[in-house]
């Protein structure tokens, strides 16, 4: 008897019990369930839920590795640089390494492990409890959770909030297809408010720059965008910005790959193209009217926002958590806009307010995800009134024939 | 205003096994069966009891609610069972065919010279009213309005549908005679769609409208083309009549004779030589399947098309609107890492690993398998691809499956039918039953709103 038959047996027996949905979702990853058409249409084409996670986990994996090897370069690139010795990033020379590796693995994939264990025991009793079946939803949340957290958070930390944000950001709506909030990014939402000191200080960007804090050998971990909020000087290139070698959240670094990861999306259609652009257009009118406002010298250098502000417009596109957001969770399709003509304006207004608030957020310079969970909540507002708009064609027909 | 429809919003579902245009003669049927559930919301009231003796065109039940709508036999022979299911809902009305060719005849009727009600009168008492389809509500249309205008699509774009120059090869008499009458009813017109081929059976009818549709499936759906040449507004009715059976109405004026043989297709991956058979409304579909060959035991053979069809078994028989037979394998097999290997022999209307978009002119052979389970709605925009009504698909849906009645009229549920939503079906991520949850949305308003 082959494993097929043997799983299939297997699920006859669960099939009616408690436990049968936590076995399926197991069984469902190594087969396609021999389910077929009742109602409706006889076939049925190929896409399902669990495809369309996974293409999205496919565009992520890149992101991943670079965030893994990242992490140990900057750790070692800052303990060099408390001792005063410059490094010029190179890709082979000291970025893929197999130190930055060990040291990349050890402080990312446990992030990876806790926000799979976590999250999915928590789906799993859900679907349990309330007998359906286990969605899919959590594959992709479960991955961008661990890249848009800085390397050094606790463990305890993230557990919490993986907690916090699939229980009350998603479960208590009705799971997966019924969240208004993105739920990744209400768990780095509550990390932000639970956790302010850790989460928007300078010294979780780098792995062990805690640790290091009151030692001579102490190094500041900040981000592109801190030095900037703090009108300091950023001593990285352009290269450096694009590509990745600089300290963030473990996935948002290398622009290069998330470009990469978002014309994959947007080919594989699972990605909406219509909010990926608009809200790079967002983004650069925003930028662009800050730099407009610098220029007239209305805005001079005392000015606490003259740093992002004065930030040219295509660069506040590649620093920051703001590729990453526009790429992987602003097109998260439930959240989101629904309606085509919806997702155009959500875009638009997800990178325009994501700049702003970027540059007028004195505690904290990142908007993206304050920016995207607020359209989050609007976007049902967009559609409703772009539906309006078909409803009134209706009536005004109506009318024409009527009158 | 131009007259030719171009539908750039669609999928153009390519299956193996089209059928051959050649034509045989299906061995003769021993029964025939009339399931009333073929005819939606008619709650049948018996004229005979088992045993009794019918002609062919003599009138078998009628509607309870409204008892000049007649369903009549479509063979001479013994009315042998009358089954019935739960809470006693007749669901088969078996005929014994008798082999003889007694027909209920009525005086042959001149079109042209007869008035609204002569016409409406004789469709009745003959049984032709069930022919006759409505929008609102997708259902046997109502015997006392006047429709704005009259829908008729001659262009059928469903996957492996019969090709209607082929099928009613000959029957230009009849479907003019059918359609000067049908225009007497209306204080419209006839619209009828038409594919764009050299030689078309409707190419020479007068008294119609002729629009020439074009584009990928639905654009011979009769909704799509009635969306965009006159959409349906609250509070107005239009027919829609498919050509098979405008053909029988018009045969019925100039013979005076119910005529119910059908010009089937029998195709799909699973039968052996795909081909047309001539057959009868009714007729057990052993008669044309086993002729055309079926390949392997386990397939599922529908009558109708493989998107909107009905299951049938072996033993079963043809409905009394289909006009083709299709049989493809049965699916109910599991499959190692089927969501997320890269796939090329099924349809995706993505490219997630997906490689159907490399070969739009490839055939494929389709099973049954929903290639998934059952999720709540998850991605949007997909539906949108598909669906060329000027209407919001996920947003018309989740008013119906919510019972918002005031969403459900807004958003142009008066416009549809289950049968518009196939695709989206088809193509739907989360698996969901888009055509049962609009039946029910339109069940509902019915109910509600009449």
């Amino acid at each position: 008897m082959g494993l097929k038959e043997k799983l299939h047996s297997i699920k006859e027996d669960f099939k009616g019990k408690k436990m049968a949905p936590a076995f399926n979702a197991l069984h469902t990853f190594l087969y396609t369930p021999n389910e077929t058409t009742h109602s409706g249409a006889h076939i049925r084409a190929v896409d399902d839920l669990k495809r369309t996670m996974n293409t999205v986990i496919i565009a992520l994996l890149p992101v991943l590795v670079w965030g893994i090897f990242n992490a140990g370069y900057q750790h070692y690139a800052a303990i060099d640089a408390a001792q005063g010795v410059v490094r010029e990033a190179s890709l082979f020379g000291n970025f893929f390494t197999w130190d930055n590796f060990i040291l990349g693995a050890w402080t990312v994939l446990p992030l990876v492990i806790i926000s799979y264990g976590v999250g999915l025991a928590v789906e799993f009793v859900f679907a349990v409890i309330k007998g359906h079946e286990v969605e899919e939803g959590y594959l992709v949340t479960g991955m961008l959770v661990p890249l848009i957290v800085p390397v050094d958070i606790p463990l305890w930390m993230l557990a919490v909030a993986v907690v916090f944000g699939v229980v009350i950001g998603k479960e208590v709506f009705g799971g997966t297809g019924m969240n208004i909030l993105n739920p990744a990014l209400t768990i780095r939402a509550f990390l932000f408010f639970a956790y302010p000191t850790w989460m928007s200080g300078d010294k979780v960007w780098v792995h062990g720059a805690q640790a290091a804090a009151g030692t001579p050998d102490a190094f500041s971990g900040e981000t592109i965008l801190g030095s900037y909020a703090q009108n300091n000087s950023v001593v990285y290139d352009f290269a450096d910005k694009f590509f990745g070698f600089i300290p963030g959240s473990v996935g948002e670094t290398s622009t290069f790959l998330i470009i990469i990861g978002g014309l994959f999306l947007m080919f594989t259609k699972i990605a909406s193209w219509r909010i990926i652009l608009s809200a790079v257009v967002g983004a650069a009118v925003m930028g662009l009217i800050f730099n407009g406002v610098v220029d007239q010298g209305w805005i001079t250098e005392s000015s606490k926002f003259y740093g992002l502000m004065s930030t040219p417009f295509w660069e506040h596109l590649i620093i920051g958590g703001i590729a990453f957001g526009i790429v992987y969770m602003a097109t998260d399709p439930v959240s989101g806009a629904q309606t085509n003509t919806g997702k155009y304006w959500y875009g638009f207004l997800i990178g325009f307010i994501s700049i702003m608030i970027r540059v007028f957020n004195p505690a904290y310079p990142e908007g993206v995800f304050l920016a995207i969970l607020l359209m989050n909540v609007f976007a049902p507002t967009i559609d409703h009134y772009v539906v309006q708009a078909n409803v009134k064609q209706r009536m005004k027909r109506l009318k024409l024939k009527t009158a | 205003m131009s007259k030719d429809i171009k539908i750039k919003k669609g999928l153009d579902i390519k299956l193996v096994g089209a059928a051959e245009k050649t034509l045989a003669d299906a061995p003769k049927s021993r029964t025939y069966v009339i399931k009333p559930s073929d005819f939606h919301l008619v709650t049948p009231k018996m004229l005979f009891k088992e045993g009794a003796k019918v002609k062919a065109g003599e009138p078998l039940f009628y509607s309870k609610k409204d008892e000049r709508i007649k369903f009549v036999s479509p063979v001479s022979g013994t009315l042998a069972e009358i089954k019935r299911g739960a809470k006693r809902v007749i669901t088969h009305v078996v005929i014994e065919a008798d082999g003889t060719d007694a027909t209920h005849e009525f005086s042959k009727l001149d079109v042209k010279t007869s008035s609204a009600e002569t016409i409406k009168e004789r469709m009745l008492e003959a049984g032709l009213w069930p022919f006759i389809k409505q929008r609102p509500y997708d259902i046997i249309a109502a015997v006392d309005t006047t429709p704005e205008a009259i829908f008729i699509s001659g262009h059928n774009s469903a996957p492996l549908a019969p090709d209607y120059n082929f099928s009613l090869k000959g029957k230009e008499a009849a479907l003019q005679a059918g359609v000067t009458a049908l225009a007497k009813l209306t204080s419209g017109k006839v619209h009828l769609g038409v594919a764009k081929t050299a030689d078309s059976v409707f190419a020479n009818l007068s008294e119609v409208e002729l629009h020439t549709v074009s584009g990928p499936h639905p654009s011979g759906n009769v909704g799509t083309q009635i969306n965009k040449i006159r959409p349906v507004n609250k509070g107005e009715t239009v027919w829609t009549v498919a050509p098979e059976n405008l053909a029988i109405i018009g045969e019925l004026f100039l013979t005076g004779k119910f005529n119910p043989e059908r010009v089937i297709s029998v195709s799909g991956s699973s039968i052996k030589k795909p081909q047309y058979f001539k057959t009868k409304i009714g007729a057990e579909v052993s008669t044309f399947a086993y002729s055309a060959g079926i390949n392997g035991d386990n397939v599922r053979m529908i009558s109708g098309n493989v998107l909107t069809g009905k299951q049938v078994s072996a033993d079963g028989h043809l409905g009394y609107y289909h006009n083709e037979f299709v049989a493809i394998p049965e699916g109910d097999d599991y499959e190692f890492f089927g969501w997320n290997k890269p796939v090329f022999n099924k349809i995706s209307s993505s490219r997630a690993l997906t490689f159907s978009w490399l070969f739009p002119n490839k055939k494929y052979d389709l099973d049954t398998n929903t290639n998934g389970e059952h999720r709540a709605f998850v991605v949007t925009g997909n539906y949108e691809e598909v669906f060329p009504m000027d209407i919001y698909p996920l947003q018309l849906l989740k008013a119906c499956m919510v019972e918002d009645l005031d969403a459900m009229e807004a958003l142009g549920m008066y416009e549809v039918a289950p049968e518009d939503f196939a695709l989206t079906e088809f193509v739907c991520v989360s698996k969901q039953p888009h055509q049962a949850i609009i039946r029910k949305g339109l069940d509902l308003m019915h109910e509600e709103i009449g």
